[in-house]
Formats: structure tokens, sequence, C-alpha cells
């Protein structure tokens, strides 16, 4: 399981160019799935037929957070935007990666004080070019953080954690799930993090009876940290309610029940700020009754996120076992 | 029917934006009088359908939100509860409101937090922030651990009362009067004819970001739609520009989310009726869920009514109960005289 | 010329009409038939050669920011609040037209003698504002205005010298002009141009339109930022008045279709048109509506580079405005439906 994650935190996909995740995802579900299909938007829907059940939706968004540069100075320095969430106090001392395997690194036009974090427009990226001309990056490109995942232990310690965990829980669900009654349509989505656009178009062609999204939460367990009842190592979340969106309390409960009958450990998750996939799947045509689970990560949206193994094996079971009963609501 | 009474049943009972089952029974008994079918989606979304008598199958929806702001359990600690905000809360009116939490049975519960003998001065002027408050509902740890887990909804305990003249008070006005004028509204409509089916929508998660409105109004796709919520009324510290005033009719409101033509429909039946209105200018997003109907599918003429309260999201909300009246008149005799739209 | 007579036109968010009514004379002759839908868009079709059974939809808005009057007081002052994205600090001292009579106003304010030394430094907030048309006490300002009446600024069109214009609301009568001349080609698809409403109060017009056509690609046309004045640093100035049209690669509502972006990019150059890229993740148009419609629809925006939009008086270079009509034309002619598959 290291290595698939391994793979997939390592792999280029930014927002809006998520061609090389892509491709790295439909060669670890092909031979799995009975169709694949890429839509419009980008998204990567595979389908696994069921025998008869529900139409089921389970999405894992296969963008990360990264930087698009929108100027390339005389001297060849780029100046730069970020592309969803990303944080100037994450950014200083650190490396970014091209497309094109180019490397940058962000440096601050002057530190006003040590104290203070400066604001994008004093930040820029060298890449050592010399000018313009010999600059190998242009406008439009997009970098990512540059790290490789580490395991230590029971945790694990990468880049994108939001949400390539997402999506290895689901390459390990198809992996393990045998005979299954329902149509499963596993979607490795795109653009979440510039808005949950890849959800909206996927669901609304899908049009699923039930949807899952599988992503990343916030923990309480770090010094000081501010107030949350979830920490790491002890289950995979079950989300009632987030910044967007309030889970459908039928799936919620569903899912714990399947967590307390398989003997999976799990914590309720109420997040103060951020949302997922789920939020847009629910307000797809008629309304489709959506939860989530939440894989805890400490050190969201900065180069080193933080995982624990053993929350990621348990979704993978917990989601086996919600997906075995005939009932997905209650 | 007994308007205060409809309010008050109404405004007491539970339901917070995602957790509405406690209100929208409540909505279902009373919309069951007048409608022919009666249906909740997968939101939450209260619908009843009252049919007319065509020959086209026309409709028109009617939306006003039935959920209402409140608070959830967000972590428990020896004891006492933390909690979490669902929709727009003043953290001013929080300390020392009387709660429910909805755990495995309902639990009154006080806001508290450190007693004002134990603050400095300068935290006496200070709003207390949420997150140095907690929900204490009287018992010991281990019992509050068996009945109350994170992800509990917390709702507001206030009574509805009657003030002075036509005056009422209570929590959740927003937007149950609404839902009021909406029962008041169908109760006429059954004294009537009309042409064209009405769709009486219950909304959920107003206060979530208009979700409830969005899937109804996918889900019913009608030709029409008027929203109905409150507005803010004539109160200490509003000056005119920005309010209605309280007592003197629903505001029918203008601007980029309103359809002209049905606007100026429902300003034409008011004069005609001489139903007292206001006009209320609004100049983009109206924040209602008029503002999500609009552009539902292809595109849905809408139109908002707005019944003057004072004191929004507090318990003590307050307002006229010749307003919820009036808004519910105005409707049906709008509803009664729907033939073609828009008309020519 | 009908630019000038689009930019002079008065047309806030959700009151269109006027805007509409010019458009819908223009376009009439060269198309096979407009609609006007719920909310207000126009939509001129025009059925395609017979090549390819594509829908393309084009979109252009037809909204303008401005102001609404909220309140009318005792004395005949009209309170009012911003319809859109309008910058606070070019309010006062500018005239105004308000209402469908377009009734003359100013934007008044204290005499600078009588400010505070802080007040003078302030940009005043918009609630302590107020138009005066003249009128001597609330009922007879009643007489020519009323609540709910929308206000444009009163600027004229008018040309510099060297190929430059001034005016009003080249956000996006510009996009609108551009759009007007496209539709009197035929192209190997169908085309839908939309003409939309209520873009400057959230992408609304678009939405619906989108959802009711379906379209299998969607371009919008837009009056862009350009911020090319001179600058302390050397940094971008989100596009330049007189380098060609601007490409969107990403904005603030979406990521182009790299493949369309493809289209446009060799487009220009096979032919010759000079063009440049925008500036990314900054400002909307109608494509984050449109892209996000039903199973989602491969989109791309470019743009007329304007000076000062979002403001009484923009410029635009007619060379740029022209190359506009060029590119999108040529590029239409090469769309095929290779175009529009995800690599």
């Amino acid at each position: 399981m290291i290595e698939l994650i391994r793979t997939l935190t390592e792999t280029y996909g930014p927002a809006g160019n998520e061609t090389r995740i892509r491709q790295v995802l439909r060669d670890m579900v092909k031979g799995k799935v009975d169709e694949l299909k890429v839509d419009a938007l980008g998204n990567l829907i595979a389908l696994r037929k069921g025998k008869g059940g529900r139409k089921v939706m389970l999405a894992a968004h296969m963008d990360e957070i990264g930087i698009v540069v929108n100027y390339v100075d005389e001297k060849g320095f780029l100046r730069f935007s970020a592309l969803g969430g990303v944080f100037p106090h994450t950014l200083l001392g650190n490396r970014v990666e091209f497309e094109n395997g180019v490397v940058g690194v962000i440096g601050v036009e002057k530190l006003e004080s040590p104290d203070k974090v400066p604001t994008f427009d004093k930040l820029y990226i060298d890449v050592g070019a010399e000018s313009r001309e010999d600059c190998p990056v242009k406008v439009g490109d997009i970098g990512v953080f540059s790290r490789p995942l580490i395991a230590q232990g029971q945790r694990l310690i990468a880049k994108a954690f939001d949400d390539r965990i997402g999506c290895a829980v689901l390459v390990k669900l198809l992996e393990e799930i045998g005979d299954c009654e329902h149509d499963l349509y596993i979607v490795f989505t795109v653009q979440e993090e510039l808005g949950l656009r890849g959800a909206v178009t996927s669901a609304y062609g899908i049009a699923p009876d039930v949807g899952i999204a599988v992503d990343v939460t916030r923990t309480g367990d770090t010094p000081e940290a501010p107030k949350m009842a979830v920490a790491l190592g002890k289950g995979p979340a079950v989300k009632v309610k987030d910044a967007r969106m309030i889970s459908h309390p039928g799936v919620r409960q569903a899912l714990i029940r399947a967590a307390e009958q398989n003997g999976i450990p799990y914590q309720l998750e109420v997040l103060e700020g951020g949302t997922t996939d789920a939020a847009a799947i629910q307000l797809t045509r008629e309304g489709i009754p959506t939860g989530v689970i939440s894989i805890p990560c400490r050190y969201i949206h900065t180069p080193s996120e933080m995982v624990d193994l053993r929350d990621v094996e348990n979704a993978v079971r917990l989601l086996l076992a919600y997906l075995s009963s005939k009932e997905l609501t209650e | 029917m007994n308007t205060f009474e409809v309010l008050k049943k109404l405004s007491e009972a539970p339901g917070v934006a995602g957790n509405e089952s406690g209100v929208s029974q409540i909505v279902a008994e009373e919309f069951k009088k007048y409608v022919d079918e009666l249906r909740t989606d997968a939101l939450g979304n209260v619908i009843g359908l009252k049919k007319g008598t065509g020959p086209s199958s026309r409709r028109i929806m009617l939306a006003a939100h039935m959920d209402e702001i409140g608070l959830m359990v967000s972590e428990i600690e020896k004891g006492f509860i933390r909690f979490t905000t669902v929709g727009g809360i003043d953290d001013r009116i929080l300390l020392g409101q009387e709660v429910i939490v909805h755990g495995l049975k309902p639990l009154p519960g006080i806001i508290a937090s450190k007693p004002p003998h134990l603050l400095s001065p300068e935290e006496r002027k200070k709003v207390t922030p949420k997150d140095q408050l907690f929900v204490d509902v009287g018992l010991p740890e281990e019992e509050v651990k068996a009945l109350v887990r994170v992800g509990d909804f917390i709702s507001f305990a206030a009574k509805c009362v009657r003030l002075q003249g036509d005056m009422a008070s209570g929590k959740a006005f927003d937007d149950r009067a609404s839902v009021a004028a909406l029962v008041c509204c169908l109760e006429h409509l059954s004294q009537m004819k009309h042409r064209w089916d009405v769709y009486a929508v219950a909304t959920s998660q107003e206060e979530m970001g208009l979700r409830g409105a969005v899937v109804s109004a996918y889900g019913i796709a009608p030709d029409l739609a008027i929203a109905i919520d409150v507005g803010f009324g004539d109160s200490l510290g509003l000056s005119d520009a920005e309010t209605i005033k309280v007592g003197k009719g629903p505001a029918i409101a203008i601007g980029p989310n309103f359809h002209p033509a049905l606007r100026e429909t429902l300003v034409k039946i008011a004069q005609e009726l001489e139903i007292p209105y206001q006009t209320e200018a609004i100049p983009g997003p109206s924040g209602t869920d008029a503002w999500a109907i609009q552009v539902s599918r292809e595109g849905v003429p809408t139109a908002l009514l707005s019944i003057p309260l004072r004191y929004m999201h507090t318990p003590v909300e307050t307002l006229s109960l010749k307003d919820i009246e009036r808004t519910g008149l105005l409707l049906a005799h709008f509803i009664s005289r729907l033939e073609k739209f828009p008309p020519e | 010329m009908l630019l000038k007579e689009l930019s002079e036109a008065i047309g806030v968010s959700g009151n269109e009409e006027k805007v509409r009514k010019i458009i819908e004379e223009y376009v009439k002759p060269h198309v096979d038939k407009v609609s006007v839908d719920s909310i207000g868009n126009l939509i001129a079709f025009k059925q395609g050669d017979g090549s390819y059974s594509l829908k393309v939809m084009l979109a252009a808005h037809m909204d303008e920011i401005g102001l609404m009057v909220t309140y009318i007081n005792e004395k005949g002052y009209l309170h009012f609040r911003p319809v859109g994205g309008v910058d606070e600090r070019i309010l006062p001292g500018k005239r105004v037209l308000v209402g469908d009579k377009a009734i003359p106003g100013v934007i008044g304010l204290k005499p600078i003698h009588l400010l505070r030394e802080e007040e003078r430094s302030q940009v005043a907030p918009v609630e302590s504002l107020v138009i005066d048309i003249g009128a001597s006490d609330k009922s007879s300002a009643e007489k020519m205005v009323k609540v709910g009446d929308y206000a444009t600024f009163d600027v004229a069109f008018q040309e510099l010298g060297a190929r430059r214009v001034k005016g009003k609301a080249f956000d996006d009568r510009a996009g609108c002009a551009v759009l007007a001349e496209l539709v009197k080609e035929r192209y190997p698809f169908d085309l839908y141009a939309v003409f939309t409403v209520q873009e400057e109060v959230g992408l609304r017009g678009a939405k619906v339109a989108a959802y009711a056509i379906e379209p299998d690609a969607a371009f919008s046309i837009e009056g862009t930022v350009a911020d090319d004045l001179p600058k302390e640093k050397d940094v971008s100035p989100t596009a330049r008045l007189g380098h060609g049209p601007a490409i969107t690669i990403m904005d603030r509502t979406f990521v182009a279709f790299h493949p369309l972006v493809r289209l446009l990019v060799e487009t220009a150059e096979a032919e010759g048109i000079p063009y440049q890229f925008k500036q990314p993740l900054v400002g909307g148009t109608d494509s984050g509506a449109i892209h996000l419609t039903k199973k989602g629809v491969p989109s791309a925006t470019v743009a007329v580079p304007c000076r000062y939009i979002h403001s009484p008086a923009s410029i635009l270079s007619l060379d740029d405005f022209e190359n506009t009509i060029r590119l999108m034309e040529a590029a239409l002619k090469r769309l095929k439906p290779e175009h529009l598959r995800v690599e």
C-alpha cells in the first residue's frame, strides 16, 4: 500500500492540469473495472458493475494545490499566484516543480521582519534563468510542491495527501472488493481545489442514488491546535458537517453502523472550515443523499502533510463494510 | 386558521439547518389539510402539491425555508459541551441562552462561560467568543458522554409570545413566518379556483447556502416561482433607507433577481385589493431562496415577498401577524388569477 | 458604429432591455432565429453548413455595472447601492443618468473646504453618498424616479485618435459588438450567439442559457483588464492595450479547455494575428458558469483589452477590437470535433 501511496503523492497533477496523475490512476484501475471514461472536464470515471443494486458514486479528487506563473520578468524571475489554498508561510525557502521537471526556489524581495509573513506580491520563483528569453517556464505553467514521501512507522509524510490518499483508498477498494450488490462509479475528480468543479459535472452525468466523497480532514491533536475532536490514528472520520454541507443523516448512520458492526474504529467529524466534493454531489439534480469518509491529516495544504497508515487501511475496510450492505441509507 | 397558533407551533419546533425533521412534521401536518400530494426529498424539503384545474399543467413554486440557525456539538470536555455554529449566529446573543441539545434524547441546557466576577474590566466589555463558551446540560460527565455525541444538533429553546397589538415574538420567524404565510395562502386557495398547479415548498438548509431550494427547484421545474422570506424591519439603530416597516405589509422586491412582469403583476393585485405593500430594492444577490431558484435549469421567472422582521437571527425575532396574513392573501389572489405568463 | 451605440446604451444588470433591442435589430438579418429567454438572454441561432453536428455557444454579456436607487429621502436625494463590482473610489463627483427616462443627476459630496483632515484621505463609503437630481423634496423626486430604478454613468463615446476610443461599459459591450460581427459568417457547426444578462452579479444569464442550449463547446468574448500603466516593479500588466486579443489560460472561475486554447494560438500564428495571454487567475467570465453546465462544456475566453474597466470611462484599441473579430472568426472556421477531446 505504501508504494501505491508513494506513486500517487509524488506524481505531478495540479488543479487544471491533471493529465499525468490521470494517466497513473487509469493504469492502476484498468482491468479492475467494466468501463473507464474521461468527461469534458477531465474527470476519470470508472464503473464497476454490481448486481442490480443502487448507483453509488465514490469520489476522491486527483488534483493538488500549486502555484501558477503569471509573469516572467526581464531577468527571468517568475511572479506567481496561488492555485487553490496555498499560503505564503508554507512557501518561503521551499521548492516547486513544474511539469517539465524544472525546479524553482521561492524567494522574497526583502524580508521586512522575521515575524511577518510576506504577501504573494513580494514573492518570486527563481529557476536559475538568466533572462526572460532563456527561462524554461512560461506564463500559465503550474508548479507543485517538490517533496518525496517518507514512511516513519505508521505515520506517512508527503505532499498532496489531499487528496491522493483518498485516491489510494479508492484504488485499494477496487483491488479488494469482490462481488458487490451495487454499481460503483469510482470518480477521480479534477479541480476540487478550485471549487469542487469536477464533482459538479461528474455527479450530474452519473446521477447516482448515493454519493460518498473520500477526502482528508483536519485534526485537533497537535499542540494548542484549534479545538477539534479528530485525532490521527483513531480511525477514519465520518463527517457530520463542514463549512458548506451537512451530511445526509441516513448515509452517516449507515456508515456508523458499518463501522460498529465490523469493529472498525471511527471518529465523528465537525469541521469548521473547508469542504469536499460531497458538497457539490449533494446538490446535483434533485438532491443526492451524500456522506463523507475523511482521513485525518495534519498540516493540510503544506508540503509536509501527515497521515496514519492505519486510518487509511481502516477507511478501506469501512468502505468495504458499508458497500456490502443492501441498504446504503438508514 | 389562527395565525398566531400556527406560527407558534412552527416557531417552537426544533429544526436547525440539516436536521429539520422536528419542524418538518409540523409543516407536513399543516400542509396536509390543503394539498393533494405531499413528499419529502433527499435534502429534507417538504413539498406539497395542490393541483390546479388546468387545462395546462403549469407549475408555480412557493418557497419559504423552514430551517433555522443553531449550534452543533463539536467536542465534549469534562461533561461540558463545546459547539460550533450552523448558519449566521451573532456571538453577542449566545451567553445565557437556553438551548436543547438533541442527543439520544432532548436535553435542556444553557450557554455558559466564566462568571462576570472573575472577568477583568476589559473582558467584561468584550463579546465572549464562541470558543470560550460551552453548553451545560447539568448532568454528570458519564451521563453526558452516554447521551451526547460530536455532531449532535443544538437548537435554541425560546417561547413564542404575543406582544401588544398584533405583534408576536419568538425564534426562527426567519423564515417560519413565511411558512405560516404559505399555510395561510393554501387555506385561502382551498376556497378559490386556480388553474395552475401550486407547489408549496418548505425548504431546508437555506441557512447553509440555499441548498434546499437548489434541489427542490430542480425537481419541480416550475414555470414561475415566488420565494417568501423575512426582511429587515425598522428597528433600533437602523435608518429608514435600509429597512422596511413592520406592520405595513409585505415588501415586493425589485432588482436583478426578480422578473419585472411578475413583480408588476404582484404590485397591481396588491393595489387592486388594497393590500398594503412596500418596495424593497435589492441590487444584487438577495441571499434568499429566490436567488437559487431564478437560475434553476433553463431559468425561472422569480419574485420575492419579504415579511418585515425585527432582531433577525436572535431568539426574539419580532413581527406583525397581519403582515403574515397579508402575504398569504396576496399570494392566494395572485395564484387564483394566474393564466398566461408572461401576461400579454 | 455599433460599438458607440452599445457603449452609450443604458443596461445595468437586471435591466438590459435597451441593449438587447439594439443588438436584436443588428443581428436579426444575419441569423436564422432570435429568441429571448425568461431571464432576458438574447439568443441568436445560425445553422451551420452541415460539416459537423456540433453546437457551439458564443457568449458576451450585455449588462454593465451601475447603481440602484434604494431609498428617496425627505429632501429628495436618492440613496443608492452599487450593482456589480463598482469601485467605490470613483463615485464622488460623477454625472449619472437615472431610470428609464435617463433623468440626469450628480453624485454630490461635501466640499473639500469643510472636510476634516482624516476625511480627505478616506474613500467616502457608498452609504454616505446620494444622487442629487435637483428635486426640491421627496414628492417631486418621486415624480421623476422611483425606488428600484437603475442609474449609470453619463459618459459619451469618443474617438481619441491613434485608433483608440473612450467610453463606458466596454466590459462587455466590446464583446457584444464582436459577437454581432461574428454572426454574419456561416460556420461548419450550429452557432448559438448568446448575449447574456446579469454577468456582473454572478454569471447568471450564461448559466441558464447554457443549460437550455447544451453546447458541445463555448467561447466567451469579454472586455478585460489592461493594467499597462507605469509601475514601480517589473510585474504583470494583466493585458496590454494594442497587443492583440487576450486569451485566458485560467481565471478565478474556470480553467480554459487546453485544446481550444491551442486552437486559438495556432490560428493567431497561422493568420498573423497578434495575441497575448491574460494574467492567470484574474477576473471571471461567463465561461465560469458555462463550463460547469450539465456534464461539462469545453470552454475558452478571448478578450479585448480595456483600460479602466468598472469605471465610468475605459479606453480600448480598435486594432485589438478588430483583431479579436478576426481571430475568433478564423478559429471558429478551423474548429473540428477533435478540438473537443480531452487529451
